[in-house]
């Protein structure tokens, strides 16, 4: 069995029809830019990608890094092709996040592969083989509906490791025919473990998480601490602040309150930012004392300043108590986003912080009220 | 592996059964965390609490030779299922708010 030669049709120059590709965003992205042209397979006109990726790739990477867009970031299922494959080619899987489908063709230069590309709703490989989406199903799925035993004449397919949690290969092969091979944890050794015949050196299996890997994740620990919390913590600092037995006296609010609203975005900083970057050299396992470890030391450092001296024993105890565990709690939501941290261990941290939280949480509250009626000369 | 990167001791919920292992060496292949080394013709666990629960070996073992309480490692979906009572998951497939992964 063989298949003829593939017939690419390549894009010309100006050419703005969508070709079978959807928009995925009202006014943005008709035609991908990394189409690079289409051809037609068993089941259907796909496209060629490029291998390269560029400027306004890296904004939208950018743009997936630091905003709740990369929610609506997807990339069509099915079939696609890097460089001129034929029917003894290699197939890769990738998932339909437009991050892990550009880091996988950015890696295969020179390379004539074909990508099958799974419906993870838009989430990367490792989170989506954590739910499911990137699971058995949803491959043999995809690998019946592109005809994929009509493409190529092997059986194989390469699989990305951190999909491993959602696919079983043994399934899989009862199924299709096709042999799942393991390929590495990132992209970039993809190359070297075809050319090896298929085999991944133990570095090429295990997952890292360096300085920069967890840089890139602060942002978004930084976003939903300031969309979830921040708000509700500003108005009630401004309240506390600005109630005055003659009503709200904006003057007040801003003046008592802000240096409380500093502290707070300190705080955050702390667990979402600090925290994240020197997880290796901050004492402890669990991310809930690192991030009080942090927090605290924070808020050492701001002390210095006279900005936010206390002059009352009853805001120097709230400070000292709140702003730390605040800190804990931003760094505790870390662990969605390390490539280390396991279920079991989670919520054990949470059984034994939560309550902490809600004690502490209700003691500053009573502080500040304690505080307030101080300066009413009620108590 | 980097030595921070280990999380909270002994509470990892890897099992392995000896009796059912036959070497095959699957687990190696798909676990990031390199938990397991071959000695003598069986998988043997080199360091539970390097394992992050992420249930590729349970997934992949073609012996049911391991076993794993698989879940997200995500403080957020699991305070998320405290508070709804529901299962514990971060959003991210319902394409909104979706504050991890």
């Amino acid at each position: 069995m063989s298949t003829p030669q593939l017939k690419f049709i390549d894009k010309r120059p100006g050419d703005k029809s969508q070709g079978p590709f959807v928009p995925v965003r009202k006014g943005f992205q008709v035609r991908p830019p990394w189409g690079t042209g289409t051809f037609k397979a068993e089941a259907g006109e796909a496209y060629r990608v490029s291998t390269e990726v560029t400027r306004s790739d890296l904004w939208e990477h950018f743009k997936c890094r630091t905003s709740s867009f990369r929610d609506d970031y997807t990339v069509r299922p099915g079939l696609y092709a890097a460089g001129n494959p034929h029917s003894n080619s290699d197939v890769l899987v990738s998932a339909n996040y437009k991050l892990s489908f550009d880091h996988l063709r950015r890696e295969l230069k020179g390379l004539d592969v074909w990508i099958v590309v799974l419906d993870t709703k838009g989430i990367n490989v490792w989170c989506a083989a954590g739910k499911g989406t990137f699971g058995t199903d949803e491959l043999v799925r995809q690998i019946t509906s592109a005809k994929l035993d009509r493409v190529v004449d092997h059986r194989r397919i390469i699989v990305p490791q951190l999909g491993a949690p959602g696919i079983n290969a043994h399934t899989v092969r009862q199924m299709t025919g096709f042999r799942v091979h393991y390929g590495p944890v990132y992209a970039r050794d993809i190359r070297e473990f075809i050319n090896a015949g298929y085999k991944a050196t133990p570095t090429m299996r295990t997952v890292r998480f360096n300085m920069a890997d967890r840089l890139v994740l602060t942002p978004m620990e930084i976003y939903p601490a300031m969309k979830k919390y921040y708000p509700w913590y500003a108005l009630a600092i401004l309240v506390a602040f600005g109630f005055q037995p003659a009503g709200i006296i904006f003057r007040d609010a801003w003046q008592g309150g802000m240096p409380f609203l500093l502290l707070g975005l300190i705080s955050i900083l702390a667990g979402a930012v600090l925290t994240p970057l020197l997880l290796p050299i901050v004492p402890f396992r669990s991310f809930a004392v690192k991030g009080w470890i942090v927090g605290i030391a924070s808020l050492f450092v701001a002390s210095r300043f006279p900005l936010f001296r206390q002059t009352s024993a009853f805001l120097f105890f709230f400070t000292y108590i709140f702003f730390p565990l605040a800190s804990s709690y931003v760094a505790l939501q870390f662990t969605g986003s390390t490539t280390f941290t396991g279920m079991s261990g989670v919520k054990k941290e949470l059984r034994i912080s939560i309550p902490i939280y809600l004690v502490c949480t209700v003691v500053s509250l009573l502080l500040l009220v304690i505080y307030k009626l101080g300066q009413w000369r009620i108590l | 592996m980097e030595d921070f990167m280990k999380y909270l001791a002994g509470v990892a919920s890897l099992e392995l059964s000896a009796e059912r292992c036959t070497g095959c060496g699957t687990c190696l292949d798909v676990c990031p965390h390199n938990v397991f080394a071959l000695e003598n013709k069986k998988a043997v666990i080199l360091d539970k609490d390097l394992c992050m629960e992420c249930g590729a070996c349970a997934m992949n073992c073609p012996f049911g030779a391991l076993s794993v309480d698989k879940g997200v490692g995500c403080a957020a979906a699991l305070i998320n299922s405290m508070v709804t009572g529901g299962e514990p998951t971060c959003g991210c497939s319902e394409k909104k708010d979706s504050g991890c992964c």
